[in-house]
């Protein structure tokens, strides 16, 4: 076999592959569209689970997931963006810096179990909230800071340096210069990191297992301290703990929960697309 | 990194300037807060993980702790079935997804046309956000009965988790070896393929070897991905706390991993307790593991420097 033989095949071979790890990923979702969608109706979305969760719908497991989704935005959001400021414009090169960036690193990498424990041990024990939404938001808000963190520190990073400098040249003082003039310009690239959070927030389970996450109620939770049921969990209970469940109850809420999260990645991607475009440097 | 200039006083009419400076002052240093918060975050998570994990430490004698068995109920808490459960699924994992995704990396770095790229790079971004119950339950309802049917025991196995894990690992190394193949210089290849080299002998011989320390980081934050995974491991691998007999059939067996203990177990002990204490251990087992692949990681991205600016990390 001469070289160009071997070219052709070593190139075939990587181009079957590459195709063979990626329709899967387009077979999977499919598959669970396919199987799911023929369960969702206008009650499987609004209506409460039913007969020991084999009928009704999941209206509690959704509310919750968006109560927690929002409540993981204001717990995230502040810290997050303040961190990424921090980072692009006032943190010198020196040690607390990188010490501030391996931190990041780190917290990217803790898996997401042991944020539940930490939540368990720090919110739901010692500062004695209890198993409830602010202590699931406050495991799930610190759990997204690392996502938040990069994607709008990048963001806030390509914003070009001419523009800080005529700001400061014409006597505005540096918050001045980043309040009016960097802040606007990164603010889509800041929203696409806090999306991309909120996607992984919304679709998390180990994290929120000890923390606020319910087997089952039978009424919506009133304040943040109170547990409530949740999506993704919803699902691990449904498809493993009750025994003679309805396989298209079990797709149909995989199907939302993964449109759920899907949908905001997809928003994610688009933000920055049209961003990309609309540039002007 | 952002330059500084040093600021002169901005002039401004008398009545204003004192409360605006003021205002700059609690917000200017509200940011920098936010930014030390991340150690004291990460510094607090080992802090109370130590708390409520570090009697088991002291109280387990260290024969039993790395002993064999895992009998809670017992009273006995050998961390080895788990160690290996954990080490079995993650090196199942790492063998599937490593080659698979590097190949993938190199076809969408190297010969994909960029229509193929613009298609072929949001449905990876789409892998890596479908939860991981998700694809737990996709591996509980479909995947373990397809294995059960190829002849295994049962389809709840070490094998199914490796092939789940493989799937969700796949982004964070593809992506990460397409920045490092990315960050190899244009003159590398338009040297090599300028002398007579095949595509194929370009790839394998100048640009892998330029981006091999990017990367050993994707396989390692691989590595970090897989170990740390709980939900869709949980579902798929049986949660049998027994060390399987050594052997190549080892991976069809039952396993039970540290992670998935810790979720499974969690909800039905007391508080305070050493079983309690125990589960929190195993969390610092884990802290421990994946603090020392990521600073690891970081520090090969450090001493690289300046040549690899465009990648993340």
């Amino acid at each position: 076999m001469n070289r160009q033989q071997t070219n052709r095949l070593a190139i075939g071979v990587i181009t079957g592959l590459a195709i063979l790890v990626v329709i899967p990923i387009a077979l999977v979702i499919l598959f669970v569209f396919y199987n799911g969608i023929g369960t969702i109706n206008w009650e499987f979305i609004t209506a409460a689970p039913r007969n020991g969760m084999r009928e009704g719908g999941i209206w509690p497991a959704l509310l919750g997931t968006i109560f927690l989704t929002f409540g993981t935005a204001i717990i995230s959001f502040p810290l997050a963006i303040g961190a990424a400021i921090y980072l692009s414009e006032y943190a010198a090169d020196n040690r607390m810096t990188r010490m501030v960036r391996l931190a990041i690193v780190n917290l990217a990498g803790i898996p997401s179990i042991v944020y539940g424990l930490f939540g368990l041990g720090a919110f739901v024990l010692f500062m004695q909230f209890g198993t409830s939404i602010l202590a699931g938001s406050l495991t799930l808000g610190i759990l997204t800071l690392p996502v938040v963190i990069s994607t709008a520190e990048e963001a806030i990073s390509s914003v070009p340096q001419q523009f800080r400098t005529v700001s400061l040249s014409l006597g505005a003082t540096r918050w001045q210069t980043i309040r009016y003039q960097v802040l606007p310009h990164a603010l889509p690239g800041i929203l696409t990191g806090v999306i991309l959070g909120l996607g992984r927030a919304a679709g998390e389970t180990a994290p929120i297992l000890f923390t606020v996450a319910a087997f089952y109620l039978p009424n919506l939770p009133r304040s943040v301290f109170d547990q409530t049921m949740a999506l993704p969990y919803h699902l691990y209970v449904i498809s493993t703990q009750v025994p003679g469940m309805p396989l298209s109850v079990q797709y149909g809420t995989a199907l939302v929960l993964l449109l759920i999260v899907l949908s905001l990645t997809l928003a994610a991607t688009f933000v920055r697309t049209s961003m990309r475009r609309r540039r002007e440097w | 990194m952002t330059s500084k200039p040093s600021l002169a006083t901005p002039s401004r009419t008398a009545e204003d300037a004192p409360r605006l400076r003021i205002g700059e002052w609690i917000i200017e240093n509200l940011i920098r807060l936010a930014g030390l918060s991340t150690i004291v975050i990460i510094g607090l998570i080992f802090l109370f993980l130590l708390r409520e994990g570090g009697p088991a430490f002291l109280d387990i004698p260290l024969r039993q702790l790395f002993g064999t068995r895992w009998y809670p109920i017992e009273g006995i808490y050998g961390l080895a079935p788990l160690l290996v459960g954990s080490l079995l699924v993650t090196v199942g994992a790492v063998i599937i997804a490593v080659p698979l995704g590097l190949i993938t990396a190199i076809y969408l770095g190297e010969i994909a046309p960029p229509w193929q790229r613009e298609i072929l790079k949001p449905l990876i971004e789409m892998l890596a956000g479908i939860p991981s119950i998700v694809l737990g339950f996709l591996g509980w309802v479909a995947l373990a009965p397809l294995i059960q049917n190829a002849g295994a025991a049962t389809g709840l196995t070490a094998f199914t988790g490796a092939v789940i894990l493989a799937y969700m690992s796949l982004p964070t190394i593809i992506s990460i070896s397409e920045d490092a193949l990315y960050a190899v210089p244009k003159e590398y290849r338009d040297g090599a393929l300028a002398i007579g080299a095949t595509q194929w002998q370009t790839i394998w011989r100048v640009v892998l070897p330029a981006a091999r320390s990017g990367i050993v980081i994707a396989v390692m934050l691989g590595i970090g991905r897989a170990i740390g995974e709980t939900m869709a491991v949980m579902m798929v691998t049986g949660n049998a706390a027994n060390i399987p007999a050594f052997g190549s059939g080892m991976i069809f067996e039952p396993v039970r991993t540290m992670t998935a203990t810790i979720a499974a177990e969690m909800g039905e002990v007391a508080q305070g307790s050493l079983h309690y204490n125990t589960l929190f251990g195993i969390g610092i087992v884990l802290f421990v593991i994946t603090f020392a692949i990521n600073s690891l990681a970081g520090r090969i991205v450090g001493t690289r420097g300046a040549r690899r600016s465009g990648g993340k990390l």
